[in-house]
């Protein structure tokens, strides 16, 4: 594919015109028209364009969503580092059609149980003390084992967890200024779009390091990402970070709101179901080499990847190279930032015989990442039942075939 | 806070040995009287930055349309399941199925908020006043807002007749909605978390 289409294709994915943008145009080019000027929004040296050599996107997962959702998984195998560029953050909306919200227009209303409720206009907001701050975010249905193909890419099956440094308000200190009155224990925080996203959150999250944020990765937050305010609240699953922010009412008990109950309680085999599971668990996944890679030959290479943990910091990663009966501790990027992802890596060299790879996540709290058996048992369950769970956080498997084809390895 | 505490304090013990103090007792208790008021001042909370806007009531009311689940926010109106199903099948049915089954761009409601695999059955909803409050602010998906508290009465009535919370004479208003008992309510662990950012996670809380 030529450099031109290249960047327009990645123009289309990034801004929001998608999929059926992308099938016009080829219609049209196809009947030999005259192409309208697609322009994009930005002139390609104004905002700079990735190589034409290089093609990063962001992919859909095949099965399992719902028609309604727009969901774009982050390319975790072709990534460096910890911090995922802005136009490569995994979405999952709701909504049909994000809302384009004017920042001139835009108003955050505090209100509710407090001395005084209080309205900031983005440019107030941006006159108060602020923070910049490394933080990850996953949907709380990341990770799902999946069968068939789709099931052997790390993008397709972890995707949905990104990683940004978010610049913003300590949601703490607009509370402070409003004056949280006593008896108050949860806020609501609604977004202004047209399913109307409402989420309970415990006031004590909200006034610990709950972040009002305007900027991600050093430029106004993204459209798709909740321009122009986001709620992050880290370490927790990432449906309780509403976007297009615009209202937090501060209460004594949770709304169980529409997306925050119903479709996204989770149900356990005991026949009970969980209103409420904040904290993501320990987590890590080999980035490279992982699914449908394959090693072009035995000798060195490099194995790494991604750990995180709703509860902090992780505190050590281990790599198994025979499949999880021996592990070796993993050598983490520094610095190691609390509900950040953290980058490990691991010398290796392949004899070229058939093996597994695998990773495994302790974190600060000396909380470990099972492997799917584990899991299961701990839930009295077959392990078929992550198939349709929440908060999977199994050991990833990956095995290196004698032709060097990696495959997932889970079941 | 705690720092200007400290500070305030300080400033009291230093004045106190000051040689000032030493030879004016009454104004050594003056100062340390204004010292404590300073400090308890810093102990309610006042407005640091002075920045944002107060918003009338009236703004903040137009604005606050969500429903607890007590339901004290709910506008008076009226509705039941039969005249739910006119307006379901003018305003809903294209996209939610003529029986509210589903269509072939949208799911039904029936059974309500339960996309999970039916591990348990019936809605998995957990008060009435969320399905309202839903309907209300958010649907019909093309003019979100655009419907009379009457109509989302019925619609809910509707909505939970089809689900067989109720029967379609049942009268939802103000007072019986929030009354209403989910099939799956007390199905829950725990109803209301206590979060604590020390705390263990408890089982079941895991994976
Ligand atoms: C233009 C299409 C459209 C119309 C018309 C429409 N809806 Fe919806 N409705 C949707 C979509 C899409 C969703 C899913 C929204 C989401 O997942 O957040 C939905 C979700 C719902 C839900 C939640 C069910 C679930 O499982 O997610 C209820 C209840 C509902 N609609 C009721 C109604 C009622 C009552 C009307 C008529 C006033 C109506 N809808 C009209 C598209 C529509």
């Amino acid at each position: 594919m030529g450099s031109h289409s290249h960047s327009r294709r990645r123009w289309f994915l990034t801004s929001g015109i998608g999929v059926a943008g992308l099938v016009m145009g080829a219609v049209r080019s196809l009947r030999g028209q005259t192409a309208a000027p697609t322009a994009p929004p930005r002139d390609t040296l104004a905002y700079g364009q990735p190589s034409p050599f290089d093609n990063t996107i962001r992919k859909a997962p095949g099965q399992g969503t719902a028609i309604t959702d727009t969901a774009l998984m982050t390319p975790l195998q072709d990534l460096d580092g910890i911090i995922t560029p802005s136009g490569l953050h995994f979405l999952m909306d709701h909504v049909k059609g994000i809302p384009d919200l004017d920042p001139k227009k835009h108003r955050l209303l505090l209100h509710g149980m407090v001395d005084r409720p209080l309205e900031f206009t983005l440019d107030e907001l941006k006159r108060l003390p602020s923070v910049s701050r490394v933080y990850f975010l996953e949907c709380n249905a990341n990770s799902r084992p999946l069968h068939g193909p789709n099931g052997e890419s790390v993008q397709l099956v972890h995707g949905r967890t990104s990683c940004s440094e978010w610049t913003g308000v300590l949601l703490s200190v607009l509370l402070k200024e409003c004056g949280v009155k006593s008896g108050a224990s949860w806020i609501v925080a609604e977004g202004d779009e047209s399913n109307k996203y409402t989420m309970s959150i415990p006031l004590g999250k909200a006034m610990e390091d709950t972040l009002v944020a305007y900027a991600q990765n050093g430029e106004p937050v993204r459209p798709h990402q909740g321009y122009p305010l986001r709620l992050v609240v880290p370490g927790w699953e990432a449906i309780r970070a509403v976007k297009w922010l615009t209202r937090i009412n501060v209460v004594d008990r949770p709304y169980m709101a529409w997306h925050e109950s119903g479709n996204n309680a989770d149900t356990r085999p005991d026949g009970k179901g969980l209103w409420y599971r904040f904290e993501l668990g320990p987590k890590s996944v080999i980035t490279r080499p992982s699914g449908g890679q394959r090693l072009p030959g035995h000798g060195f290479y490099e194995i790494t990847g991604l750990a995180w943990t709703g509860r902090g910091a992780v505190r050590r990663v281990d790599v198994s190279t025979d499949g999880g009966r021996t592990y070796k501790e993993a050598e983490l990027q520094q610095p190691v930032l609390r509900y950040a992802h953290t980058r490990f890596r691991y010398a290796w060299k392949w004899n070229g015989e058939e093996t597994v790879l695998q990773s495994r996540c302790t974190d600060e709290r000396g909380e470990v990442q099972p492997t799917i058996l584990e899991a299961a048992k701990n839930l009295g369950v077959t392990p078929d039942y992550f198939y349709e769970a929440d908060h999977f956080n199994g050991i990833q498997p990956w095995k290196v075939n004698p032709d060097g084809r990696i495959q997932n390895a889970l079941f | 806070m705690d720092a200007f505490r400290t500070r305030c304090s300080r400033r009291r013990v230093r004045l106190r040995t000051a040689s000032v103090a030493r030879r004016d007792p009454p104004y050594v208790l003056l100062v340390a009287a204004f010292a404590i008021l300073a400090s308890v001042a810093a102990h309610a909370q006042g407005p640091t930055y002075q920045l944002g806007r107060v918003p009338s009531q009236e703004e903040i009311k137009a604005r606050d349309t969500a429903i607890s689940p007590e339901g004290k926010e709910l506008p008076p109106g009226r509705g039941t399941a039969k005249e739910g199903a006119t307006v379901y099948t003018q305003k809903c049915a294209a996209c939610h199925g003529p029986n509210a089954t589903g269509s072939a761009l949208h799911r039904g409601l029936v059974p309500l908020g339960n996309a999970k695999p039916v591990k348990i059955p019936w809605s998995l909803v957990p008060y009435a006043t969320t399905v309202w409050d839903f309907i209300n602010r958010a649907m019909p998906q093309t003019r979100p807002g655009s419907l009379t508290p009457d109509e989302v009465y019925a619609l809910t009535a509707y909505v939970l007749y089809r689900n067989d919370v109720i029967t379609d004479t049942d009268v939802l208003d103000a007072t019986s909605l929030p009354k209403i008992r989910m099939p799956n309510r007390d199905n829950f662990l725990p109803a209301q978390p206590e979060w604590n950012p020390k705390a263990k996670r408890p089982f079941g809380y895991y994976p």
